[in-house]
């Protein structure tokens, strides 16, 4: 399956990713994309950025396990997943996944799982600038509850 | 063996990465961090709410229990916040 995993300081254009991971090809009946986005408050309070710091090497490689687990439980034909790092300002994009298939089903639900695993699993810290200074924002139950959906049937899960 | 640390775990012990050699009765993730905490104020501060501090033992999420017997590069951190 073609896969295309980049962590990188520079903004990435959302249509021309989708149209190099279709290109030339004939298979794919559904691409979703997903595109996470600075948003300019965080818990009702303006800020004026964020700063994402990452664990290189280590992110990668998370990033590339959870696309490997989502190849094995879905028919995908492509997926892509861009992660910034650095600082970055309201508006500005944060994270990309896309997921290929013949049918939306699976390119759904792959995406789901890739962004439920990206938030939970891949070495990514936010830290918000605001009037007030600068706080690191703190991981979220709901977040871990989306995450655990996806845990395993119960046969492996109790092995773990 | 390498020891790096990620956001406030890495402000407050104030350094990204340290190369350290624990005594040889230090076998887990767990008796290392309990280890760090005795070796000055700032690992004390990191460390306090060990509970929420994350660990991976050459780029794999560990464990508390996992044993480090082997490991070339440990790292700390808190939950992570991407995506």
């Amino acid at each position: 399956m073609p896969t295309r995993i980049s962590l990188q300081r520079e903004d990435f254009d959302v249509a021309a990713e989708a149209a190099a991971l279709a290109r030339g090809r004939t298979d794919i009946g559904a691409l979703v994309t997903f595109t996470g986005i600075c948003r300019g408050a965080e818990a009702g309070a303006p800020i004026a950025a964020l700063t994402l710091e990452h664990y290189p090497g280590m992110a990668e490689a998370e990033i590339a396990r959870h696309v490997e687990e989502a190849n094995a439980r879905w028919p995908l034909l492509g997926v892509t997943v861009i992660h910034r790092y650095g600082r970055i300002a309201p508006g500005e994009n944060i994270v990309l996944v896309l997921t290929a298939s013949s049918h939306r089903e699976a390119a759904f639900a792959a995406a789901e799982f890739l962004m439920d695993y990206l938030k939970t699993r891949a070495p990514f810290w936010k830290q918000v600038e605001s009037a007030s200074g600068k706080t690191w924002i703190e991981a979220k139950d709901v977040d871990e509850t989306a995450a655990s959906r996806w845990h395993k049937p119960a046969g492996r899960e109790a092995a773990e | 063996m390498k020891l790096v640390y990620f956001a406030w775990v890495r402000e407050r012990v104030g350094k990204a990465e340290e190369e350290l050699v624990p005594p040889p009765q230090i076998k887990t993730v767990a008796e290392l961090v309990s280890w760090l905490k005795g070796r000055g104020e700032e690992y004390a501060h990191a460390f306090e709410q060990h509970k929420s501090i994350r660990a991976a033992i050459d780029r794999s999420h560990v464990k508390p229990d996992a044993a480090i017997a082997g490991a070339r590069e440990i790292a700390f951190f808190p939950p992570m916040t991407g995506g």
